[in-house]
Formats: structure tokens, C-alpha cells, sequence
């Protein structure tokens, strides 16, 4: 089985390797190569899910484990955890989708466009399996510089901009965070009179002091709130979204911003356990504020895709909150609700990419009354709208109730605050809706096509999930339960009063 | 009366010794081979000796015991050998770099007769002749044979010895670029002035290290420093005047100054060859000095280690920001870079040798690739190295813009590059050895210079090319042969580091 997870890590990144090769010298279609490598990602990761023991408390499982750098104590070693399986199923999904989708937007370089896609879900695989500190930080580093193309190449006009914000702002987070990985193997060789990089023995086996864990833990810290763009840190999103093409920015804020929160999650609770429930309120808060502040900024866009851009900071300060609210139900809703965000996301910005394409513009006001001459994309956009503003009955309003229900146990005052976003939510989307698809017709609303059934069809796993996880979220829960559990010892936090529980089962 | 002979333990110089006399026979070459025939056999014989020198090198690695050579004087330890090794490497790298005459229509890269006056008649007649400037060849290897022996030199005399051969040929070399031949004479003239400067204060520096001690050789300076606690001043002042002389010729802010303009001015295959094996052994000097004879005072000297590296980092990182000619900007790189070494000086223990070993060896791998492309990117009036006009290159040239990049993200430490793992065992070394604000300022100085970096990156692949640009030229088999090395070398070195940094760990142990 830890055989199987060496192939799902490799398949993407020879694929890269190998679909310039195969373009060029076998004259192979590079968008049959490329979807095809994805599709067997897929099929790779599906077989791990389905093999995945669910009711297992272990740690990881199906470790693959070899030395790499032996002087440092660095290995390659990667393992499935519920939270991490989830997510590398939602890269899995997402790839093939955004390769079938942007294909169709006739790119300009479309081997190095598949390579690069496919390189970045390579990494974001590893880094949501790597049980190495060095191995995380290795590709939670590297993935910058095929977004950093992806962005420069393909995107818009400021795209040399928005690239090199994204890049720095990347580099600048992941230098702290490496500075505080240094610091921290050099204490646990002190400690355990070795050099390792194992997450689980630095998580079980370090015992740190009230100061050393809070530099470490804003090491880290700072690194994750600069990729899931938290207030003060999300600047760089709006700017890069705006540019990017709509595949690249659904891979971005898809999947890459999710490594943010994962990060929290997978690192920064179990490393950190007192300090980050020490500064839980803090952090609390400061997500209230990603929440309203993103909302707000996102109702006086003017542009769609800063809109959306805006939209996915409010989303990331409700994940951020389910994270730090240390209950059972918060940390679960949070991963749902990074499933949900990543397909919400993306069909939000896959369908309002194909009338961006076709008008070369993305100002809000240069459109409108489009539901008479593009029924099908308004429908669609209607849809990816409601599952954004967590409509019941779509993922996002299952994965809101438990992140804001997870919060209330302990933040009552900041689980009502949040819930104003909820109504904003509505509020950015609905009239983004409004503006756009209805009212008078904009005068060259006439020459915007509708979407073909070639172009609908990508779309439809992502809706299909969407309704699937919003009516039946246990997949997606009952995955990740154990793991949410782990995440709940490892941090010492036992749930305040059990208002609602993830599943009729009995806790042990 | 007998006066007693010096051992002299031939088999563990016999590196040296080969180029040393390669480099007498080279000039025998010169003086009896007629001018036609002369590049071939100089060329030949420089690849030809040292890459007899290296696998003699290895030979003999595998074959002695580590020990001390001629009476104390040098030492044939496992810093010295890995040191020789890179320096070989690069040299012979940075000779088939140099060796390239199908780049420049007017011949190889050098002026064909450097004495003659910059735009004169005397230089239009013999460039029109087709004449070959051949004195680098002999020039190069004596340079190269003093490196070997800065490098391994256990005694202050035979440093001073090396340090002079080394930087002598060093001097004419970069008088001899083939294009802008001002800016080369200039550089030749900056290079030497400030370099003997720096050289009479490195010798007043050994002689108060002898007047304190008594000795030449660098271990009984270390005995000598820990017996004598007398008069400390005096110590500091020597220690302070030796490490400016060899921090001078690492490039180390505040003496950095000549870099630029000699990186600049001199001939882009020699700014590799400098870039590289000469940086190396500058390093390399400074590390022997620092660690084994004044090892034992430490505590007084790394301070000053601290603040020049914390200056070289953060001023090559933010003047490298606001230069427009590559080879401007790369030197500046240069000195930031010079300044991460210089962190691994905060630890004396075996990790921060290990990693400054590890570092000079990603480091001018990288750093010879990346000048041997630069030399590649021309219009007719020679190289184009303003940044502006490299606008494009990616689309045009996706070859050689994309390894130029890739050897600028080894430059910003971006992990699964070479320049990221030296970084990380640098940052690593030095943290144990407790200097974790001089990581932090290396942090910030990374950040900044990735800014640089990408800045170029970001012109060769996101902008469109002008109608006018310069061209890339097709190299021979020489240079494309280097390159090829050294992109390897760094691909390689930058995923699976793990051979070399297990075997700098276990030979970084000086002898003294």
C-alpha cells in the first residue's frame, strides 16, 4: 500500500516530466497526456481512500519511509492521515478539472501550462502526505515557482506584478518558517541527543519553554496566515487572482491557500500545543476580522475575481476560527469546509472564467441582464454562487453550521460576530448575481455565447460534489474523524460540552 | 657541519606539483612554439594537467593517510583535499569556458594584445590579424597551483607564498577582456592596486602575529595564543589586520569594493573563473587561518566575523536591487554570497566547516554555469549585459533563459536547488553554534536578494522580446560541455545532496 502512495506522489511529477517529451518527439496530445496522468492520480487516490482503515487511531498509515539527508536526520517520509487523504482527493479532483477546463480558454503554451499544473499538484500532494519537517518545507517552498510561471506567463496584463508579490510574499513566509525549523530540530537535538525532522517524534518527544514555543509558533504561524491569507496578511490574493487565469487561480486558492490551514492543523497544533491555545483568542479574533473585513472588501469590489478573491479571505478566517476554537466540531467543520471551499472556488471561478474569456474583461459593470442570452452559465453561476454563501443543501452551509458551532462552544461572542459574514456572504454574492446576470441588458451582452455542453461538462463533478457533501458530508467526516481526534490529544483539548456531535456514534 | 634537508613528502603535493610544473612548461610553450600553434598546445596542456592534477588528487585522497606535508607547512587534511578538489573542478570548468573561441567572431575572449593602447591602430591591426592572446594559459595555471596551495598552506610564509602566486596572474588576467578594453584595464589596475594594499596589510598583520607568538606555523600559533595570555592587545590588532587582508579577497563588505568593477571589467570567462576557484581558495585561506591558528581566540574574533557578515549579506543584497548590468548584479550576488559563508563562521565546530565546504562547492558549480550563460547572450557590439535588454530572452532562447533562471533560483535558495541545501546547512551550523540572529539577518538578506533574482527572471520569461535584441550565441562543444557539468552538478546536488554532505561531515577536520 505504501507503494501505492509512492505512485500517486510520483505520477504527477513524471507526467511533468515527461509531457514535453511526449508532445515533442511521439507527437502525443498533450491534453489527452496530461488529463490522463491526473485521471490516474485520481484512480490512485480514490484506491488509497478505499483502502484506508477509518476506524484506525494511528497516527499516519501506509508510511513509506526512506533516509534521505542522514546527517540532519532528514527522511522521505510520507503517510496518509484522515485530514491529509481528504485533501489530496481534493487535488486529485480539482487537477483533471482545471486541465479539461482551461484547455477549452485555447492557451497559448499548453504543454508547459499542463507541466506546470500538473508539478503543482505534485507538491501540494506530498506536502498534505510529507511526515518530514524537511520534506514539508522542501515543497511547501518549491510549489511557489510553478504558480510564480503560471501566474507571470498566462496571466493578465499586471501579471509580472501580481507574480512577483505572490513569489515574495511566499518566499518572506517560508524564510521565517525555515528559520523556526532550524531552531527547532536544534532543539530537539539537544534534547534527544540526535538531529530529526520527524513530525511525530518533534510533536511527542520536545518538551519547549513558554518563550522558545512562541517564536517557533509565530515562525510557523506567519508562514500559514501569509498562504491562507489572513487580515493583515491577504494583500497579495486579490492582486494574483485578478491576473491569473481561472485554472490557475482555482489550483491556487483551491488548493495551494488550503496548505496554509492544513498547516495549522498538521503542524502548528500538534508542535505548538500551549502556546496556540494560549493564543487561541487572539487568533479567534484576528479570524473574525479575515471574516467581516474580507466580506466587506468583497461588496465594494468592482472587479469579479478580486470579488472572489475577497470572498475566499472571509472563508479562510471561518476555517482558521474552526481551527483554533480546539473543539472536535471545529476542527472537522474546518476541514469540510476546506473540501467545500476548494470545489466552491473553483466553480465559481471556472464558470465566471469562460465569460471573462469571452469579453476580456472582468469589471462588473461592464456586464448585465446576461440570464436571457446565457441561460445555462447563469444557472450554473447561480449555483456556484449559493454553494459560496453556504446555501443549506450545499457543502459549504454544512461545513459553516459545524465551524460556527465548534466556535460557540468556547467563543460564543465570535461565533455571533462571525455569523454577520453569513449575511454578507449573501449580500456579495447575491448582488454580484444581480449585477451581472440580471437587470437591463448591458449593450454587448448580445455577443456573450452560452456555455456549450463541452464546457459544462467539467463542471458537473464539482456541482455533483457540491450537492453530494452539502445532503451526506460522512465520506468527508467519517475520514477524517480519527484524525480529528489525533489532532484533539496531541493539542490536550477535550470538548467543552458535546452540543453536537459529528456522527450518532459514541465518543471514546 | 651537516645542514639538515627538508622531508618533502612528494606523493601528497604531487597535485601542485603537476600544475605547478605545467605551468613552467606553458611557459616554455610560449616562448618556443610558433604563434599559430600556440593556442592548441596551451589549451591542451592547462585541460591536460589539471585534470591529471584532479584525478591524482583523488589518487592520492584514497590512497595516504591524512597528515602534515614538508616539515609542518602544509597540510594534507580533509578540508584541504575537498578545497583542492573544487578548486580543480572549477578551474577546469573555467578553462573550457575560457577555451571558447566559436562565441566572439573576432576569436576567444581575450584581447590579442593586451598592451596595446585601448582603440589604437596597433589593436585594430592585430585583431584584423587574427592574432591569439595566449599568456592566459600559463597565467591561469599558476594561478591556479598558488590556490592549491593557499588552500593547504599550514604556515604563514608559504600562505603569503600562495596568496601572491595566486593573485599576481589574477591581476593581468582581468587587464585582458577582449571587448570594452578600458573598462578591463581599469579593473586590472583597481584589482592590483587595492589587492597589494591589501596584501602589505595582511603581512604586517603575520608579522604582529609572529612578533606575539614567535611562530609561522599556524598550529604552534595556536599553542602559542593559549600559553600566552600576556599582551592581548597586540593579538587582537594582528588577528584584525590578517583577516581584513583575507577578507579583502573573499570580497567581504566593507572590502568589496574592487568586486564589482573587476567582475565587471574583466572578461566574463575570467569573472567565472574568479566567481569561482578564486573565491573558493580566498574562502578556503580564511577558514584555515581563522579555524586552526587563531581557532583558540575565538571568542574575540568571531564578533567582527558576526558584523562582517551581517554587512556583506544585507549591503550585497540591497545594492545587487539596483543594478542593471548582469554581470553588476552577479557580482554583487557574489558578495551576498560571500557574507552566507561567512555565517557558517559563527560555529568553529566540524558542522559549520562541513557547511562552508559544502556551500563553496554548490556555490561556484552554480556560479561558473551561470557566467558561462551570460557570456552566451550577445549582439554585435559584444555581450549584452544590460538586464533590459535580456527582455524575452525566455521566449526566444527558452533553453539557456530557462537554465539561467534556473541557476538564479540556486542563488535565491529556493529548495530542490543546490543553493537551498548550502543555505540550510549553513543556517543549520550556525544556529548550533548559537548564532541565531545572524540566520535571521540571513533570512531577511535572502528575501531581498530573491527579489533581485526574480526580477530578472521575470524580464526573461514574462515580457516579449524587442525586434532588436541581442542574440544567443550557439557555443562549441567546450562550453556547452561545462554548462551542461554544471547544471547537472546543481540539479543533483540540490535533491539528493545527501553523498556529499555525509562525506564533507566526515572530513572536516583540520590537522594542525
Amino acid at each position: 500500500m505504501s507503494n501505492l502512495l509512492l505512485a500517486l506522489v510520483a505520477t504527477p511529477f513524471l507526467a511533468a516530466v515527461l509531457l514535453p517529451v511526449a508532445t515533442k518527439y511521439f507527437q502525443w496530445s498533450a491534453k489527452v497526456f496530461a488529463i490522463a496522468s491526473a485521471l490516474i492520480t485520481l484512480v490512485l487516490a480514490l484506491i488509497i481512500a478505499a483502502s484506508f482503515d477509518r476506524s484506525s487511531s494511528s497516527l499516519t498509515q501506509f508510511d513509506f519511509k526512506v533516509t534521505w539527508i542522514d546527517v540532519f536526520g532528514i527522511s522521505f517520509h510520507i503517510g496518509v492521515t484522515g485530514i491529509g487523504l481528504v485533501l489530496v482527493l481534493l487535488t486529485a479532483v480539482l487537477t483533471p478539472i482545471v486541465l479539461w477546463a482551461d484547455f477549452h480558454t485555447a492557451l497559448k503554451r499548453p504543454v508547459l501550462y499542463s507541466s506546470l499544473i500538473l508539478l503543482l499538484a505534485g507538491s501540494a500532494n506530498l506536502i498534505f502526505l510529507a511526515r518530514d519537517l524537511f520534506l514539508f518545507y522542501v515543497f511547501f517552498e518549491a510549489m511557489l515557482i510553478p504558480v510564480f510561471f503560471l501566474i507571470g506567463i498566462y496571466g493578465g496584463v499586471n501579471r509580472s506584478k501580481a507574480a512577483i508579490k505572490f513569489l515574495m510574499y511566499g518566499l518572506a513566509g517560508g524564510l521565517i518558517m525555515l528559520a523556526a525549523i532550524v531552531a527547532l530540530t536544534l532543539i530537539a537535538t539537544a534534547q534527544l541527543q540526535r538531529s530529526t525532522f520527524d513530525i511525530a517524534t518533534l510533536s511527542q518527544s520536545i518538551s519547549l519553554t513558554q518563550t522558545q514555543e512562541l517564536w517557533l509558533f509565530l515562525g510557523f504561524f506567519i508562514a500559514f496566515a501569509i498562504k491562507a491569507p489572513m487580515v493583515p496578511l491577504h494583500t497579495w490574493l486579490a492582486d494574483t487572482a485578478e491576473q491569473a487565469t481561472p485554472g490557475t487561480s482555482t489550483m491556487l486558492i483551491g488548493v495551494l491557500d488550503k496548505i496554509g490551514t492544513f498547516g495549522m492543523i498538521a503542524l502548528v497544533l500538534p508542535l505548538f500545543p500551549n502556546v496556540s491555545a494560549q493564543l487561541a483568542p487572539w487568533i479567534i479574533a484576528l479570524a473574525v476580522v479575515s471574516i467581516i473585513y474580507g466580506a466587506i472588501l468583497a461588496i465594494g469590489q468592482k472587479d469579479m475575481r478580486r470579488l472572489f478573491a475577497y470572498t475566499s479571505i472571509s472563508h479562510f478566517g471561518f476555517i482558521v476560527m474552526g481551527i483554533f476554537a480546539f473543539t472536535t466540531v471545529g476542527i472537522a467543520g474546518a476541514t469540510l469546509y476546506m473540501v467545500a471551499h476548494g470545489l466552491s472556488t473553483a466553480a465559481l471561478f471556472l464558470v465566471a472564467g469562460h465569460l471573462i474569456k469571452q469579453r476580456e474583461t472582468s469589471l462588473i459593470a461592464d456586464y448585465g441582464g446576461l440570464t436571457k442570452v446565457a441561460p445555462v452559465m447563469a444557472g450554473l453561476f447561480l449555483m456556484a454562487a449559493l454553494s459560496a454563501l453556504a446555501l443549506p443543501g450545499m457543502a459549504g452551509f454544512v461545513a459553516e453550521f459545524m465551524v460556527l458551532t465548534g466556535a460557540y462552544q468556547r467563543y460564543q461572542g465570535a461565533a455571533i460576530v462571525a455569523t454577520l459574514g453569513i449575511i454578507l456572504a449573501a449580500i456579495y454574492m447575491l448582488w454580484l448575481y444581480q449585477r451581472v446576470f440580471t437587470g437591463p441588458e448591458n449593450e454587448k451582452s448580445n455577443l456573450v455565447k452560452d456555455l456549450t455542453s463541452k464546457e459544462v461538462m467539467p463542471l458537473v463533478p464539482i456541482f455533483a460534489l457540491l450537492i453530494l457533501f452539502g445532503f451526506w458530508p460522512q465520506p468527508v467526516l467519517s475520514t477524517i474523524e480519527k484524525s480529528v481526534d489525533n489532532v484533539m490529544q496531541q493539542v490536550n483539548s477535550v470538548d467543552p460540552a458535546p452540543l453536537f456531535a459529528v456522527e450518532n456514534e459514541e465518543q471514546n | 657541519m651537516r645542514i639538515p634537508t627538508p622531508v618533502i613528502e612528494y606523493s601528497l603535493i604531487l597535485p601542485m606539483l603537476i600544475v605547478f610544473t605545467a605551468a613552467v612548461i606553458s611557459v616554455g610553450l610560449e616562448a618556443f612554439l610558433p604563434q599559430r600553434q600556440r593556442r592548441q598546445w596551451q589549451v591542451s596542456l592547462t585541460l591536460a594537467a589539471l585534470v591529471l592534477a584532479l584525478v591524482s588528487l583523488i589518487f592520492t585522497a584514497n590512497t595516504y593517510t591524512r597528515s602534515l606535508a614538508i616539515e609542518g607547512t602544509i597540510a594534507f587534511d580533509g578540508p584541504g583535499v575537498f578545497l583542492q578538489f573544487v578548486i580543480l573542478l572549477s578551474s577546469i570548468l573555467a578553462t573550457m569556458i575560457m577555451a571558447e573561441n566559436k562565441v566572439d567572431p573576432a576569436g576567444d575572449a581575450f584581447s590579442p594584445r593586451a598592451s596595446a593602447v585601448a582603440g589604437s591602430e596597433d589593436e585594430a591591426l592585430v585583431t584584423k590579424l587574427r592574432l591569439v592572446q595566449t599568456e592566459v594559459w600559463p597565467l591561469m595555471l599558476f594561478s591556479v597551483s598558488g590556490m592549491l596551495l593557499f588552500v593547504t598552506a599550514n604556515d604563514f610564509l608559504v600562505l603569503f607564498v600562495g596568496l601572491e602566486v595566486m593573485s599576481l596572474p589574477l591581476y593581468l588576467l582581468a587587464a585582458m577582456a577582449r571587448r570594452r578594453r578600458l573598462l578591463s584595464q581599469e579593473a586590472a589596475l583597481k584589482y592590483f592596486i587595492l589587492g597589494a594594499f591589501a596584501s602589505a596589510i595582511l603581512l604586517f598583520g603575520i608579522a604582529l602575529t609572529y612578533t606575539y607568538t614567535g611562530e609561522m606555523n599556524f598550529g604552534a600559533i595556536s599553542t602559542g595564543i593559549s600559553a600566552n595570555n600576556n599582551a592581548a592587545g597586540l593579538l587582537t590588532v594582528a588577528v584584525a589586520l590578517v583577516a581584513v587582508g583575507l577578507l579583502f579577497k573573499v570580497g567581504a563588505v566593507p572590502f568589496h569594493q574592487w568586486v564589482p568593477d573587476v567582475y565587471t571589467g574583466s572578461a566574463t570567462v575570467v569573472t567565472a573563473f574568479m566567481a569561482s576557484a578564486v573565491k573558493v581558495a580566498a574562502i578556503g585561506g580564511l577558514l584555515r587561518v581563522f579555524f586552526v591558528a587563531y581557532g583558540g581566540y575565538a571568542w574575540d574574533w568571531r564578533p567582527m566575523f558576526w558584523a562582517v557578515a551581517i554587512l556583506t549579506m544585507l549591503v550585497g543584497s540591497i545594492v545587487a536591487l539596483s543594478q542593471i548590468d548582469v554581470k553588476r548584479m552577479l557580482a554583487y550576488s557574489s558578495v551576498a554570497n560571500g557574507g552566507f559563508i561567512l555565517i557558517g563562521f559563527a560555529s568553529t565546530s566540524r558542522a559549520g566547516t562541513a557547511a562552508i565546504l559544502f556551500y563553496l562547492l554548490t556555490y561556484s558549480l552554480a556560479t561558473i554555469g551561470a557566467f558561462a550563460l551570460v557570456s552566451l547572450v550577445r549582439d554585435p557590439a559584444g555581450e549584452a549585459n544590460n538586464i533590459t535588454r535580456w527582455k524575452g530572452l525566455g521566449k526566444k532562447s527558452p533553453l539557456v533563459a530557462g537554465l539561467f533562471g534556473f541557476y538564479l533560483l540556486s542563488f535565491a535558495g529556493i529548495p530542490l536547488t543546490s543553493g537551498f541545501v548550502a543555505k540550510f546547512t549553513i543556517f543549520v551550523a550556525a544556529v548550533s553554534g548559537g548564532a541565531l540572529p545572524l540566520v535571521l539577518v540571513g533570512v531577511v538578506a535572502s528575501v531581498i536578494a530573491a527579489f533581485f533574482y526574480v526580477r530578472i527572471i521575470i524580464l526573461m520569461f514574462f515580457s516579449d522580446p524587442e525586434p532588436n535584441g541581442p542574440v544567443v550565441v550557439v557555443p562549441s562543444l567546450l562550453t556547452s560541455g561545462a554548462i551542461a557539468f554544471t547544471s547537472v552538478a546543481s540539479a543533483v546536488l540540490g535533491v539528493f545532496p545527501q553523498w556529499v554532505i555525509d562525506y564533507v561531515s566526515s572530513i572536516s577536520v583540520f590537522l594542525r
